[in-house]
């Protein structure tokens, strides 16, 4: 049997769960006690747990960090929630500097079982400082893990997932998706992390995304079907580390790649997924691997600018019927 | 302040085993330097000859299940903690059996079991972490403390106010001891604070504060009592600035140009382990055998850590790649 929730509920249940199971897991951030979270993905913890493990913080990002680190390192399972992606750039510090090494750099003393939750999208007029994508930065540093989930069932295994994992996580959920409702299994289950999936087989291109261009990865496959390609659509899942072998499995099976991704091309995720795809099947390649991304700006408020910046489900179309040679 | 001002009662050998402490870091610091200036130890080393009444006056008022957090000055108060100076020097040299097995170096020691939870680089970086800890104190239902190490530079970073503000606001058993040895790097406090008097920094937010002498033993070991009590009995935490003074440079690389040698001579004449020589004699009838005895002891325990670095292998190949995850 399975339960058809949202994005949020998925991962509300999975917030409930894993403190009904472990007493040394706490909930802090920015109004996620008695506001129930900016996004209300902690809706209803403080009735259920108290405030004593959901904790209402000053805006304050960088301590928020900091003391779920400093919690972490010694006993506690924190998870932070961080509002936006926008403002880890204030916890930067206590993310890349401290979360990060801490393990290293003390010769595997000490370990951070903290989850860092933070929502980013584009697109939903939001302007420059409220609009960012920055997956790529912390995916790019050794000792943080990166999930980003596309859909509830994985919002819920991967959130329950990150919980347990003994090191840092940074937890990003995408604001577009919140209310986008999905099956999700109503028994126990985890996701694992580091594990892409392959959520449409095909046999003539891989597409390969992450969070809400996945969706639309998803709905141009079914368009391209009408038109006779037959994409196989990959969802990364996991961002740190990076699941290679699935992605270039399916490359090598298909011979084409279109990487999809909400953040800027250069230095993006994309770059590292179509690096990954040469290193690791340049021969089965019968096309160069495309890119879709946001365009290389800051994010205009403009409703029709903004449609211009963002990746929309006909720039898959086109680039897939490009890589084709249907174009 | 409401906090009583009665003198901590010592015992004879708690006073020695202080002197004796304090002797350790000032000649373990030493003893660096002339290692760095051999080439045996590499990058930063920034060390705390000058300031060791600090660290001895804090921590030997702790209890061994206590928490310490360091910035990354912090040779002498991971030793002070307890853990044993030849870990810390083969740290310093980088060799596998350092106390973070040569990953971590001079600015990152951590001694978990000993609750010394770093060694940080970043100026202000251990205070938000001071915060969890405290908060994990708090939600267990411990009566631990956890003492939090910055400098005068860490007092004008962001992480500062934030740390401050949440520690009061949520009453943790935190107690954040600014070491102001008056210099951040090159620059004078009066160049880079507006108000160079800096425990009004704790007042809007409404701390308990203590200004201490640190270059007297003693009197930190008394404030010391008293802020672990506050701490640890009413879980509130606690400020105290602690004015000292560091002999050499910010690191060993740094000649120190920006301070004349009549200031280093006048701080000096204030030096803590001299000055705890005299009153151990005055008062405990300690003899000038007793403290060449003492001496030796602490040369042949320094010795010993150098014998160790130097015949330890470094780290193998293999442990590039190890513990980045858990």
């Amino acid at each position: 049997m399975a339960q058809t929730i949202t994005y949020r509920e998925a991962l509300n249940q999975a917030l409930r769960e894993e403190m009904r199971r472990d007493s040394n897991i706490l909930v802090l951030g920015e109004d996620v006690a008695a506001y129930g979270g900016a996004f209300k993905v902690t809706e209803g913890l403080l009735q259920e747990f108290g405030p004593e493990r959901v904790i209402d913080t000053p805006i304050s990002e960088e301590a928020i960090a900091g003391t779920g680190i400093g919690a972490a390192m010694v006993g506690l399972r924190p998870v932070v929630e961080m509002m936006t992606i926008n403002f880890t750039t204030l916890a930067m510090d206590q993310i890349v500097n401290h979360a990060a090494k801490l393990r290293y750099m003390s010769g595997g003393q000490i370990k951070i079982p903290l989850v860092i939750r933070a929502a980013q999208a584009a697109g939903l007029q939001l302007g420059a400082q409220h609009s960012q994508n920055l997956e790529s930065w912390y995916a790019h540093v050794p000792g943080l893990k990166v999930v980003a989930p596309s859909v509830p069932a994985d919002a819920k295994g991967l959130l329950k997932s990150a919980i347990r994992d003994d090191n840092p996580v940074m937890f990003i959920e995408h604001e577009a998706l919140y209310n986008t409702k999905g099956d999700v299994p109503d028994d126990e289950y985890l996701t694992p992390l580091a594990k892409a999936e392959v959520k449409r087989q095909g046999k003539d291109v891989t597409i390969i995304s992450y969070l809400r261009t996945l969706i639309l990865a998803m709905k141009a496959a079914e368009h391209l079907a009408d038109i006779g390609i037959d994409a196989e659509v990959v969802d990364v899942r996991t961002l740190r580390p990076l699941d290679t072998e699935t992605i270039v499995g399916s490359v090598k099976k298909t011979h084409r790649a279109v990487i999809v991704e909400e953040d800027w091309k250069s230095v993006g995720m994309g770059a590292e997924i179509s690096a990954r795809i040469l290193e690791g099947a340049f021969d089965y390649l019968d096309a160069p691997v495309m890119r879709v991304a946001l365009a290389e700006v800051p994010m205009p408020y403009s409703k029709p600018l903004e449609q211009l910046a963002v990746p929309l489900q006909d720039d898959i179309v086109m680039a897939v019927r490009q890589i084709m040679g249907k174009a | 302040m409401a906090i009583s001002e009665k003198r901590a009662i010592l015992t004879k050998n708690e006073l020695i085993s202080m002197y004796k402490e304090m002797l350790l870091i000032r000649t373990f610091e030493e003893k660096a330097a002339e290692m760095y200036t051999r080439g045996k130890i590499g990058g930063f080393l920034h060390l705390y000859s000058g300031q060791e009444a600090v660290a001895v006056g804090f921590i030997s008022a702790l209890r061994p299940d206590d928490y310490v957090i360091g910035a990354y000055r912090e040779h002498g108060q991971c030793i002070a903690k307890g853990t044993d100076p030849k870990y810390v020097m083969a740290e310093l040299f980088g060799k596998v059996t350092g106390i973070s097995k040569g990953k971590g170096g001079s600015m990152h020691l951590f001694d978990i079991e000993k609750g010394f939870l770093g060694g940080h680089g970043i100026v202000g970086g251990g205070m938000p972490l001071a915060v969890g800890v405290g908060l994990a104190i708090k939600y267990k239902k411990e009566d631990k403390v956890c003492i939090c190490f910055f400098g005068d530079g860490a007092v004008n970073e962001g992480a500062f106010h934030e740390a401050m503000n949440m520690v009061a606001l949520w009453k943790l058993p935190v107690i954040y001891v600014l070491e102001n040895n008056l210099y951040g790097m090159g620059t004078p406090v009066y160049r880079a604070s507006s108000i160079p008097d800096l425990i009004r920094r704790a007042s809007c937010y409404d701390i308990e504060r203590e200004q201490v002498d640190g270059m007297d033993v003693l009197a930190v070991r008394d404030t010391a009592e008293r802020s672990i009590r506050l701490a640890r009995e009413h879980s509130e935490p606690r400020f105290v600035e602690a004015i000292t003074y560091r002999y050499r440079g910010h690191s060993v690389a740094d000649p120190g140009q920006y301070r004349t040698k009549e200031e280093i001579e006048e701080w000096r004449k204030r030096d803590p382990i001299v000055r705890m020589e005299r009153y151990l004699k005055e008062n405990l009838f300690i003899t000038d055998d007793d403290l060449i005895a003492i001496r030796d002891e602490v040369n042949a325990k320094v010795q010993e850590a150098v014998d160790f670095a130097e015949s330890s292998p470094f780290p193998p190949p293999d442990a590039l790649y190890e513990d980045v995850y858990a």
